[in-house]
């Protein structure tokens, strides 16, 4: 590529991901055998377990919807050159403003304000919490990876503060809020597709994957159609050039680290108040990192994401039932089969690449002699 | 809870009349989030139902959550399936257990530190309050610097009523004690943290405490450890943990859920299944402390007489122990 | 060497037949032939984006060629990769020098090489073979000095060293002199001339046309990435040279007009600039550039003309001073914004057009419209318009001769003269009333130098006011109407542009000139 040197556009975004990702289930095969189970098996196990009945699906849409929102939080960052990797924290306190939002009005309003209330609180809180990162890097010049990832930290201490003392539904052992009145729930899919007539087995899949996509188009058009984006994308390109065009990369920063904090909030908004129904612990779950991966493997591109989440939602969900049908295959080695699939297609994505498109490079040859 | 009368008594009528032969019997398990080799809590659940399997044959089934959404979806996974009965562990999986228990109700369910109610689940709660309140007067009984250091994992409530049950043991044995107090951590990643354990047991004894019980999972090792190395005594938790540094663990406070998940599959096989909520405290012997040969030395006869009455009197209802839990606070 | 017939009985040393190569759409090497005789030096020249550095990475292995066929001495050989090319003998010296800094001599030396896993015997071989290759080729260097402390000259020396230390036979050298100063250019000549008298075959990659006519004895042109002539040194002269390389007549010299300044469009006063480190870079500069004059900054690189420019561009505050323009005041309390200063009739083409002018993954038509993105003809109510700004980019690209006329081609794909056109185009298309120009021709080849001359002569007839930086005397001499000189951050002397010489300005570049410094104050 930076020798300009180009092979059909399906090679490099088809064929080498899906090489890789061969590779990546070849490895685990290896280590499912050695484990004395079915390589066979556990994969025909797998797939069917992420799409093999409504079911599954609906969990493997659902975990995709997580880390749809995660990816392109850390893909408009990255358009800007930094690198986000504080999703998980944005993402939790998302979580919390919804859960503020919702424990503070669902007794009092429909479902169609309680939804966008929803969605502007996870927006609002997760841009604040990605704001004062990018606040630090563009004032102040504290790295962006370093900031963020401690403030997932503090995410954590905070929302446990909240829970165990403020927010805890009294005379509860857990630490977490009281249940939402089901005004505040969002619909299930299965709720929703049940008011076409179209019954389908319930799974924890809700409207916001429509959300969801929603933000992909708009992360696209911010990107790639708005002025904004254009700002974004020459902040990340060349800095001094932004200087140049008159461009503030310091507000440029921390615009993009808000945006991205607010699309990492909307995991909230899918935990909280799709899920859950109430504020809780740990639903982040790691998605904020996740989506990391999604990012990576998507080329920071929204169609790119959405297929990297479907295939992270299918291997967590497909992970699962692996874990469920298979006793001597444990969680540990689901999390080891997800890192060869993220090390094949993400870290080891130049190990392959330049091969295979060396093969499909070479144009018929031109004549003989000149 | 919002089962009608009716149901509950058809439900009831029908898990009685269907004492399951041996061979049917297909238990399951759902561990919480730790997984089952943590040391600690959910490591006892499973040592508990090992021993289930190797006394009578029967196999498990069993799943390791690693999201909050997978709670839900493993229960009722494992009842489709036919499971029964199956076995939460956790107070977080009680909201999943009651929407799930509610969807089955042909099915035997058991949740262990959590109370739901429901005619086909079966709740097993633990007075750890009474059992912390023995541990903390015994050691302020051996206490030399009338300091005494409290590590907690994850800061939760019910970490607290530890805590709590602790402090008011070691105010019984001796007033003016004070008792230092830290918790590891506000993730799950707290509850297997031993390196950041043994810093908080250093800097406790630093402060001049002489014994430190650590409720705090796979991070009291590092606790323990620390204790050893300094010199000083620690105290156990759950599970009997004197072997582990003999001499150096002054006592454990266990908390029998080894006990408790073996029962709830012994009983389903037996037949003598019950729903409802048992409360096990000093009383029905799932709490207490750990005497054996690895710190028989520690303890002498005269501080023995006084752990058995301050027992017998706790029992007796002649002292009371407050628990964090009715009313969120360690002030009663 | 001076007969065609005898280069041609002689057995090339290399030969190039048919060589083809294509980047996506770029046809860089059409069905390329070459002879290079051993033991001579052979130069191949032709403008940036002709396509000699793409063929002579094929011949080094770096790339592999779609068609065509490499000998080495009568033998056709396979070069998939560097390592192939080394063990033929071949080897190059690139123009970003490969080498880790942070390593000795010595140590980059071995680099690479094969010879054991132990490395005290082979860095003992390693010394003993430098110290007699240093001393035959006239290339003294230190083997226990890190290569980041050495001057560029030496560095090269050390490039030169490796090659031949791996047995390189055949020597490429891309573009050797460009980071050269005279003195070290001198002096590569003479290493050049000793590998040549012991029979290595050298090629010389260059667009400097006085350093072929100097070193070499045969000369190959290459013109859009075809071989347009092969010639004898000797019996060719620079004129036809450049003719063949732009495929046209180049008029050597400008046809300029003589200024006709009006008004004062640029007030500059009392102005300061100090950097990060509190450096003072730029110090106390006052001067004013009027309608319709070009007024040159010539100096030495490094003397405060990159500060002197951010400043006035907004790009970089400044502690002292004020500039005047266009109605509004620039200070260090009110300091300029890029953006505003653009839309009030600035415009800036910076000197390191791909670290500030550009950005050089964007495509070409992205970077059209930067510094320029918020004008309104460029959008649809909150979207940008696509299609109105690949016509205009579209409409630039023919203008101003832009190849390829490719809007969607990303900018770093560009050769450098095109980048700058692209820049030129975008700056000057907006009829600006006052011009920054920084090195408007580094890195760029004959035919777009004149084209970029005689396009900053039509912006001053057109009454625009230029300010011009540059460290090309040449350039300088050719188009400013009034030369300052600028010397560690003040302006040291005033010469008239028509009656300015290399020797006057020279001097006072030096700051050897004496009581001639009207421009502090």
């Amino acid at each position: 590529m930076a020798r300009g040197e180009a092979a059909p556009a399906w090679v490099g975004h088809v064929l080498v991901p899906l090489v890789n990702l061969a590779l990546a289930f070849l490895v685990s095969g290896l280590i499912v055998l050695a484990i004395g189970e079915d390589p066979l098996e556990a994969v025909v196990i797998l797939v069917r377990g992420a799409v093999g009945f409504e079911e599954a699906i609906g969990y493997t849409l659902y975990y995709a919807t997580n880390i749809m929102f995660a990816g392109l939080a850390v893909a408009v960052a990255f358009h800007a050159g930094l690198f986000n990797i504080g999703g998980e924290g944005q993402a939790y306190i998302g979580g919390l403003g919804v859960g503020v939002a919702l424990l503070a009005f669902d007794a009092h309003l429909p479902l169609p304000i309680l939804l966008l209330i929803s969605i502007l609180a996870s927006a609002a809180f997760g841009a604040a919490w990605a704001w004062i990162p990018g606040y630090l890097q563009a004032r102040r010049g504290s790295h962006v990876v370093i900031t963020t990832i401690m403030f997932n930290f503090i995410a954590f201490a905070l929302m446990n503060y909240l829970l165990v003392n403020v927010l805890i539904q009294p005379g509860q052992m857990s630490p977490q809020s009281r249940e939402f009145e089901p005004v505040a729930w969002l619909p299930f899919a299965h709720e929703a597709l049940g008011w076409f007539g179209i019954q389908v087995t319930r799974s924890p899949l809700n409207l916001s994957l429509l959300w969801a996509l929603a933000c992909c188009l708009l992360v696209w058009l911010l990107i790639w159609r708005t002025r904004w984006g254009y700002r974004i994308r020459v902040v990340g390109g060349n800095e001094p050039a932004a200087r140049y065009a008159g461009i503030d990369p310091a507000k440029v920063v921390i615009a993009t680290m808000c945006v991205s904090g607010a699309l990492a909030g909307f995991v909230g908004l899918n935990e909280i108040m799709g899920v859950q129904h109430r504020l809780l612990l740990n639903f982040t779950a790691g998605y904020g990192f996740v989506g990391i991966a999604a990012a990576l493997m998507g080329r920071n591109h929204p169609l790119g994401i959405i297929l990297a989440s479907l295939l992270f939602g299918a291997l967590y969900q497909g992970g699962a039932e692996l874990a469920f049908e298979m006793p001597r295959i444990t969680r540990e080695l689901v999390v080891v089969i997800q890192g060869l699939v993220i090390l094949f297609s993400g870290a080891l994505e130049h190990m392959l690449r330049p091969r295979i498109e060396a093969m499909f490079r070479r144009p018929a040859p031109a004549g003989g002699e000149g | 809870m919002r089962a009608s009368l009716p149901i509950t008594i058809a439900s009831a009528a029908l898990l009685a009349a269907m004492p399951l032969a041996a061979a049917e019997l297909s238990p399951a398990v759902v561990f919480d989030m730790g997984g089952k080799f943590d040391k600690s809590f959910n490591e006892g659940v499973w040592n508990g139902i090992e021993r289930f399997k190797t006394e009578t044959g029967v196999k498990y089934r069993e799943f390791e959550v690693t999201n909050e959404t997978q709670r839900e979806q493993a229960l009722r996974r494992m009842a489709q399936r036919g499971a029964d009965p199956v076995l939460g562990i956790g107070f977080a999986q009680a909201p999943a257990l009651e929407k799930v228990a509610k969807e089955f109700p042909e099915t035997r369910f058991a949740i262990i530190d959590m109370v739901v109610d429901l005619p086909n689940v079966q709740s097993i709660v633990f007075k750890e309050h009474e059992g912390s309140f023995l541990v903390g007067a015994l050691a302020a009984a051996t206490s030399k610097t009338g300091k005494v250091g409290f590590i907690g994992g994850m800061d939760i409530p019910l970490i607290r009523r530890f805590a709590c049950g602790y402090v008011q043991g070691v105010k019984h044995g001796n007033a003016k004690a004070e008792v230092l107090q830290n918790m590891t951590g506000t993730t799950p990643a707290a509850w297997n943290n031993p390196t950041k354990g043994g810093e908080l047991a250093r800097s406790q004894f630093d402060r001049g405490a002489d014994i430190v019980y650590a409720a705090a999972g796979g991070t009291g090792v590092g606790v323990m450890q620390a204790a050893k190395d300094a010199g000083k005594l620690a105290i156990g938790v759950d599970s009997n943990q004197n072997h582990i540094h003999p001499g150096t663990i002054l006592t454990s406070m266990l908390k029998r859920v080894d006990v408790a998940a073996y029962n709830v599959f012994k009983t389903a096989m037996d037949g003598t299944w019950k729903p409802g909520i048992q409360v096990l405290g000093l009383a029905e012997d799932g709490v207490g402390w750990a005497l054996d040969g690895n710190n028989d030395k520690l303890v002498d006869a005269g501080t023995r007489a006084m752990m058995d009455s301050l027992r017998a009197d706790i029992i007796a209802g002649k002292i009371k122990v407050h628990d964090y839990m009715s009313n969120n606070s360690c002030e009663g | 060497m001076s007969q065609a017939a005898d280069v041609a009985l002689l057995p090339p040393a290399i030969e190039l037949v048919g060589i083809d190569k294509r980047f996506g759409a770029v046809h860089a090497n059409r069905a390329v032939s070459l002879a290079v005789a051993a033991g001579t030096i052979h130069g191949i020249v032709g403008e940036n984006g002709a396509g000699k550095s793409t063929l002579m990475n094929i011949l080094h292995g770096f790339y592999q060629a779609d068609a065509g066929e490499i000998r080495v001495d009568g033998t056709a050989i396979a070069v998939r990769s560097p390592e192939d090319a080394i063990r033929a003998g071949i080897d190059m010296v690139h123009q970003h020098f490969m080498l880790v800094s942070t390593f000795t001599v010595l140590e980059n030396l071995v680099l690479g090489v094969k010879g054991g896993w132990r490395l005290a015997p082979a860095l003992g071989r390693a010394r003993r073979e430098l110290l007699r290759l240093a001393d035959e080729f006239g290339l003294e260097i230190d083997p226990d000095a890190v290569v980041g402390d050495l001057p560029v000259g030496p560095r090269q020396r050390v490039e030169i060293l490796k090659a031949l230390y791996r047995g390189a036979r055949i020597l490429i050298l891309d573009e050797p002199t460009s980071v050269l100063t005279p003195a070290e250019t001198a002096r590569l000549f003479a290493v050049l001339r000793a590998l040549k008298a012991r029979g290595v075959t050298v090629v010389l990659i260059t667009h400097k046309l006085r350093e072929i006519m100097e070193i070499t004895d045969t000369v190959s042109v290459m013109r859009q990435g075809a071989m347009v002539a092969h010639r004898v040194t000797a019996e060719t002269d620079r004129e036809s040279l450049a003719e063949l390389m732009v495929g046209r007549k180049v008029p050597l010299g400008l046809d300029k007009q003589a200024a006709r300044p009006g008004d004062v469009a640029l007030a500059v006063r009392g102005l300061s600039v100090v950097d990060d480190l509190g450096v003072t870079r730029v110090d106390d500069v006052g001067f004013e550039v009027r309608a319709g004059e070009i007024v040159g900054i010539a100096g030495v690189s490094g003397n405060g003309q990159s500060e002197l420019l951010a400043a006035l561009a907004g790009m970089e505050p400044f502690p002292q001073g004020e500039v005047r323009f266009a109605g509004t005041v620039m200070t260090p309390a009110l300091p300029g914004d890029p953006g505003d200063l653009r839309t009030r009739g600035l415009a800036h083409v910076p000197e390191d057009r791909l670290g500030d002018g550009v950005v050089g993954a964007f495509p070409a038509w992205e970077n059209v419209i930067l510094g320029y993105h918020d004008d309104p003809a460029y959008r649809r109510v909150v979207l940008i318009d696509r299609p109105a700004i690949l016509a205009d980019c579209a409409a630039k690209m023919a203008k101003y001769d832009v190849r390829p006329a490719d809007p969607h081609l990303a900018t770093h794909g560009f050769s450098g003269g095109n980048q700058q056109k692209l820049v030129i185009a975008r700056e000057l298309e907006r009829a600006p009333s006052v011009l920054l120009v920084g090195q408007p021709t580094r890195g760029v080849d004959i035919g777009a130098i004149e084209f970029i001359h005689k396009t900053l002569l039509a912006m001053r007839d057109a009454g625009c006011a230029v300010l011009l930086v540059s460290v090309e005397l040449e350039e300088i001499m050719a188009l400013a109407d009034r030369i300052l000189v600028m010397f560690e951050g003040r302006i040291v002397g005033e010469v008239a542009g028509e009656t300015a010489d290399e020797r006057t300005l020279g001097l006072l570049m030096a700051n050897a000139a004496e009581g001639d410094g009207d421009g502090s104050r």
